[in-house]
Formats: structure tokens, sequence, C-alpha cells
């Protein structure tokens, strides 16, 4: 990382070089896009995956936070910031055309901050109504419902994209460009659809039924996630993660209660840590499994839906023998598990490992290599590596692409460096290859829990934490493999008990983000199927 | 005369919580007397509806997911003649709304229901339908579908469990069955 500093300081001068829990680098918003580019093209090391985008209030000045990390290897972190102090009227350059990711990150960081972003193509507001009055996370937000009633009048979708550009001669002009053709045929799938997985609006244009062009808009679910732990304590926080990714809660919740432990230097008891690699295991294949049933419902297979569910109640079963809730399972806390494990766990869960070998087994022998799932699947939905790292797709979609992209290899978190696994990775980039990964992730969590399930030691199962946890100044990141991907938590502390700013990187808005690349000039019928292999779940999106 | 029937086969009538309101509801009802004719016709008529509610399924979040555990083999809906989810408003006869409710979903929450035909039902699944629940003091969620549209039955929990999914809607199939059709000219909805 030496030479990376001294690239830096060679680039940019004044730049300002922080030793924190990553690498931080402070610049001028002027030069902020000359060094995002310099670190991306770097032969050394590569920063080319934008992992993060978070926007801040600073107080005295409104300010982004990107964490930057080489796609081959991921624990090489970089986190730069820049700030404007302008609230008027904040305006930061654009790194869209440096990281596809960046740009629904910087419409989200407009829709809730107000910072706008030159040269971005498309400057509407991502989550948010275009007519909402305030920025809801900036710190002077008036929460006052009067001013934004909530309204039962539709209104009409204009697509018209407000942008601001940077001439040669460095001055800026605000244009309005359109989203779609004047002619073009323009078909709404969503917000309210049953494949969408989800309450997510594509306005998709048509030509014939092969697909041109698709605008996603979002925030059909936003809750307002990150701004009410702003006004939360750390253990009140966790758990709005569970309802995220519903579908990965406790792997969601599991990164941010590690993102506080290590900030507040907390050790977890051994047997916690043994009880969180089983229960997130068991999570992502119970994820997995509904991600199999729906992408085979989605493609016409009824029976297997039926399958996929079935297979996931023992599972559900198994959550609620622990600790009482069935998808949302509220099980990990601050320090360790809030509930132990109930006796007869190790004999339900070889149980369970026995069943579902031999369930796979018969999953691959009637869907796998049924004639009509491969011509739905094979060469379709095409997503290259090189696309893959720029929109900052991971989790079984990036692997299926080719992109070794596990954090729990690149990064070993809990007991992941113990045990023995292999990363599965596809390179036929299309959906049968996404396909085959998650199921052959679940083989990969089976060999993992069996390796830990008979060797479970005793003792605490939470470390003694103190009633009101305060977190050091200072920012604080983990990451976590969740079942869709990489999951994020960024939590910026002033030393209060409420954090100052809590953002979550969510895996799927990078997997939404990359339909309309893979999905252009496919058939309409098969943009169902896509999504059902890239398997995003909305409200993780919207927050 | 007597002709009202409110139990349905799923569930014995003894073990539903609250009987008092719905008995109080049919003494209301049947203050005026009812034509024994239409009576019957009417009878007829729920027992057929309230066996094969069609939903339609608004689920915008975890609580849909529980819908769909519901509706497979494990907890089959298919025995309360349920299983028809419907996607288009027109065909539908309840509307289970499941997940949390926003300010940009509420215009279209309401449209969807608008465009059901009548008779129809909307069952709040989950507590932030019923109330905001987790999210209560977000600046984007709205505080209960109650304050856009009419809501027949709650179902608390977060999500709730597919049991209490269908003991709400069998609460449900009960006020399906005590509707009058013909026997009054005033129809309450």
């Amino acid at each position: 990382m030496e030479t990376i500093k001294k690239l830096v300081l060679d680039t940019v001068p004044g730049a300002l070089i922080e030793e924190k829990q990553k690498l931080t680098i402070t610049v001028d918003p002027q030069k902020l896009h000359l060094l995002a580019s310099t670190l991306r093209t770097n032969s050394e090391l590569p920063f080319d995956f934008l992992v993060q985008l978070t926007g801040v209030d600073r107080g005295d000045e409104l300010g982004v936070n990107y964490l930057l990390c080489n796609s081959g290897d991921l624990s090489k972190e970089i986190v730069l910031k820049t700030g404007t102090s302008d609230r008027e009227n904040p305006l930061l350059y654009s790194v869209a055309d440096l990281y596809e990711t960046a740009h629904f990150n910087e419409r989200e960081v407009y829709a809730l901050l107000g910072i706008r972003f030159i040269n971005n193509p498309d400057m509407r507001k991502f989550l948010l109504n275009a007519g909402w009055v305030g920025y809801p996370l900036r710190k002077d937000y008036d929460p006052d419902p009067h001013l934004n009633p909530v309204s039962l009048e539709s209104h009409d979708i204009i697509d018209k994209a407000p942008r601001i550009r940077e001439l040669e001669d460095g001055s800026l002009v605000e244009e309005v460009g359109n989203v779609f053709e004047d002619d073009d045929y323009i078909i709404n799938i969503g917000p309210q659809h049953p494949s969408t997985h989800g309450v997510m609006h594509f306005r998709t244009s048509l030509d014939g039924e092969v697909v041109k062009k698709i605008d996603v808009h979002s925030g059909y679910i936003h809750r307002g996630i990150e701004k009410l732990s702003e006004s939360m304590m750390y253990p009140q926080m966790l758990h709005l993660t569970d309802r995220l990714d519903y579908l990965s809660a406790n792997i969601n919740r599991h990164g941010l209660c590690m993102c506080i432990e290590n900030a507040a230097g907390i050790e977890v008891p051994l047997r916690a840590q043994y009880i969180r690699t089983i229960m997130d295991e068991l999570n992502r294949i119970s994820s997995h499994l509904l991600a199999w049933a729906t992408h085979t419902n989605d493609l016409g297979a009824v029976t297997a839906f039926i399958y996929g569910m079935r297979e996931r109640e023992i599972l559900l079963d198994i959550f609620e023998k622990t600790c009482g809730g069935r998808l949302i399972i509220n099980q990990n806390v601050v320090g360790g598990v809030m509930f132990d494990l109930y006796p007869g766990f190790r004999q339900d869960v070889t149980a369970f490992i026995v069943y579902m070998r031999k369930q796979l087994k018969e999953y691959n022998r009637f869907f796998s290599h049924n004639v009509i799932a491969l011509g739905r699947m094979i060469n379709v939905g095409l997503l290259k590596k090189e696309d893959a790292v720029s929109h900052g797709v991971t989790g079984p979609s990036g692997r299926g692409s080719g992109w070794s992209c596990d954090i729990r290899k690149h990064m070993p978190y809990a007991l992941y460096d113990q045990v023995e696994f292999d990363e599965v990775i596809r390179y036929e980039c299309d959906s049968y290859a996404r396909y085959r990964n998650r199921l052959d992730e679940i083989e990969q969590s089976l060999h993992i829990i069996e390796q830990l399930i008979d060797s479970i030691p005793g003792g605490e199962i939470c470390a003694k934490t103190k009633a009101v946890i305060r977190l050091p100044e200072g920012e604080f990141f983990s990451r976590v493999e969740a079942a869709r991907g990489e999951f994020g938590v960024f939590i910026e502390s002033r030393g209060d008990k409420f954090p100052y700013r809590v953002k979550f990187r969510s895996p799927s808005l990078s997997l939404v983000s990359a339909m309309p690349l893979i999905c252009k000039n496919e058939k309409i019928s098969d943009f169902i199927g896509i999504g059902g292999s890239m398997d995003y779940v909305i409200p993780d999106i919207d927050r | 005369m007597e002709i009202k029937d409110v139990k349905i086969r799923n569930i014995p009538y003894e073990e539903f919580n609250d009987n008092e309101t719905l008995e109080k509801y049919l003494q209301e009802l049947q203050a005026n007397g009812v034509n024994v004719v239409l009576g019957k016709l009417d009878e007829i008529i729920n027992w057929g509806r309230s066996n094969s509610l069609w939903p339609l399924i608004f689920a915008t979040s975890c609580c849909g997911i529980e819908f769909m555990s519901a509706a497979a083999a494990h907890h089959d809906i298919a025995r309360f003649g349920m299983e028809v989810t419907r996607n288009s408003p027109r065909q539908a006869d309840l509307m289970i709304v499941a997940g949390t409710i926003v300010h940009k979903m509420a215009p279209l929450l309401r449209r969807v229901y608008d465009q059901m035909a009548e008779p129809k039902y909307v069952l709040a699944m989950g507590a932030c339908t019923i109330s905001g629940g987790p999210f209560v003091n977000s600046y984007h969620v709205v505080q209960g579908i109650d304050k856009i549209m009419p809501v027949d039955v709650f179902v608390p929990g977060c999500p709730p469990r597919p049991e209490s999914l269908f003991y709400g809607l069998m609460q449900l199939q009960r006020k399906v069955k005590v509707e009058q059709f013909l026997g009054n000219q005033e129809r309450k909805r």
C-alpha cells in the first residue's frame, strides 16, 4: 500500500492521507475524479470495484465517501472522501464513467442529501418522488408530515432526465435529456408485478418483442431505515437490518453486529461464533432454496416451486425451535447471540444435511437438464466479468461471470478461515451459470455446517456488554457475504450512543443496476427469467 | 327467522377468540326480520363466496414471503379454497396487503383497490400495514393502510405466521357469511 500512497501524492499533492480502520484519503472535489481514475487504471493494484458510495452530512459540509477495492483481492481497500460546503446548490463530480454502479448510488445521494453530480447523465431522484420537499438525510431536515402528506393522486411519469454537463472550457450547463425516444413503445413491468420479486418498476421500451431499453424506477418500498437508525441506540438498530434483505436476515444482522463489535472492541465468545456461522449458512441455504424455487417458477415450473418451499420449511422449523422466528430470526446481538441452541439441534441439522443432499440430486435430475429450462437459460442474460465488476455484481451472480468475489474467502470473518469449502465459480456468464452456482453453493454450505456441527464448544453465548454502547469517534466498515452478494455496513460515529450516519451496502442494488445491460436485445419473456436468475430482493435496495 | 349461519367448516365456532362482536352484528341484522326466500338465496350465495375467496396479493416485503409459505405444500392455502391468487384486480375478491406501504406506493395501492370489483375485501397482513410497524417514525412510511382504504381484517405479526394468516382469513370467511345481498335493500359496506 506504500506505493499506492506515493501514487496518490504524485497525482494529487495536497491530498490528506490518514491511517484509520481503512486507508482514508481526503481530496478537493475538483481532484476527486482525477484521483479515482488514476487509482482505477494504475497497473500495479487497480481499484476497479466501487463497494460503497455514501453521502454524509458532516455538519459543516456535505460530503461523499467512496470505498474502493481491488477486484482481484477484495481485502485491498481504500476510502476516498470529498465534500462541499455549499448547502444551497451542492455540486460534486460524478464517477459514473469509471464505475457503472455509481450511477444509481449518485442518484440516491441526490434524493436523500441533495448533492448533484456533474457529468452524471441522469440526475433524477432515485428513491423519492420528484416533488419531495427537503432532503431526509440532512441533519436539518424538517420531518413535518404536512410538508410531505400522503397523496392518493397518481402522477404521470415524465421521461425527462435533467443533468449537468461540464464543457471543455470548464463551464457548466444544465440540460434535459430524453430517457426514451419519441416513438418508443413502452410497457411498465411493475411496480406491483408477481415476477419482479418485489415492488420494482421497470419501464421497458420494446422493438417487437425484443427489449430495447430499461429504465429502473425504485423507491416503492423505501422505508428510510438509514435515517431511522440515526435516532436509535446501537442495540435498537439491529432489528432493522433483518428487514432489509429478509431472506438473508441473519447474515445482514451478523454484518452490523460485527461492525459494532470491531469498533467497540468486544470479543465474541467462540460458541457464539460457531452458532453464528452455522445459522448464517442455514440462512444461506434457505435463501438459495427460495431463489431456486422462484426462479423455476418464473420459468414455468410450478412443481419445482413447491419442492423448494418444502425443503425450506424444514429449515424454518429449525430456526423456529432455536429462537421463535421463522423468517426474521433476530438471533444475533452485539457480543454474541441471543438464544442458545436447543437440545436436539445437532440431530435436526445432521438429518437435514443428509436429506438435502438427496434432494439436490433430485433437483438436478428433474430440472437442471430439462430441455426447456436449458433453452431459456443457456446464453441468455450474458454479463461479462468487466461489467460485473463495474456494476458491483457480487454473490452467486458475480461468480457466475467468473469473478472470485466471495468475502468469506477474501476477508474471512467468524469461523470461515477454519473451515474448508470451495468458492463456486463459473465462466459462462449466463443465467444457467448463476442458476447452477446457487445449487452448488447449497452443497458447499452443507459442507461447512458438517465440519462445525459436531465440535460446537461449550461456554458463554454472549459477551458481557454495557447497557449503553458508545462507539469511539471514527468511521467503521464491515463487509459480509450475504446470500445475494456482498452486504456492507458503514457507521460514522461521533462518540455518542447514537450513530451519526449509517449506510448499508445493498447487494441487490448492483444486481438491478445490471438488469438494463443484460436484458438489452433479449426477448421480453426472457426478462422474467433473467430477473429470476439474478435473484434480487427489493426492500434491500430501497432500504 | 334465524337463518344466518356463521359456522365455517375449517375451525369449530368456539375456537374463535371473539364471537361476541359477530353475534351482536347478527342481532342487528336480524332485528328487522329476513325474508325466507331471499334469506335462503343469500345463504347459498354466501356459502359459495366464503369458500372461494380469490386473493390478490399486494406483497411488498417480508410478509409476502410468509404468504408464499402459506401457499406452498406445507401449509397449503388450497384447503380453504383460496389458492387461486389473481394478479389482476378485476378477478379478485380479496386484497391481501402484505408489507410496508410507503408514500410513493400509496396512490398505486388505492388505484388497485379502486379497480377491484364489488364486493371486495381487504386483509392487512403484518405490523407495517396496520400501523407502520417498526418503521412508524419514518418520513416515508404510511402509518397504517386504514388511512387510505377500508380494511376488513387486521393480522398482526412481523411477519405473521401462516397460521395467523389463516386465522385472519377464516374470520373474513365468517364476515362474508353474514353479508346480505338480496334480503336488505341498503347493503352495508
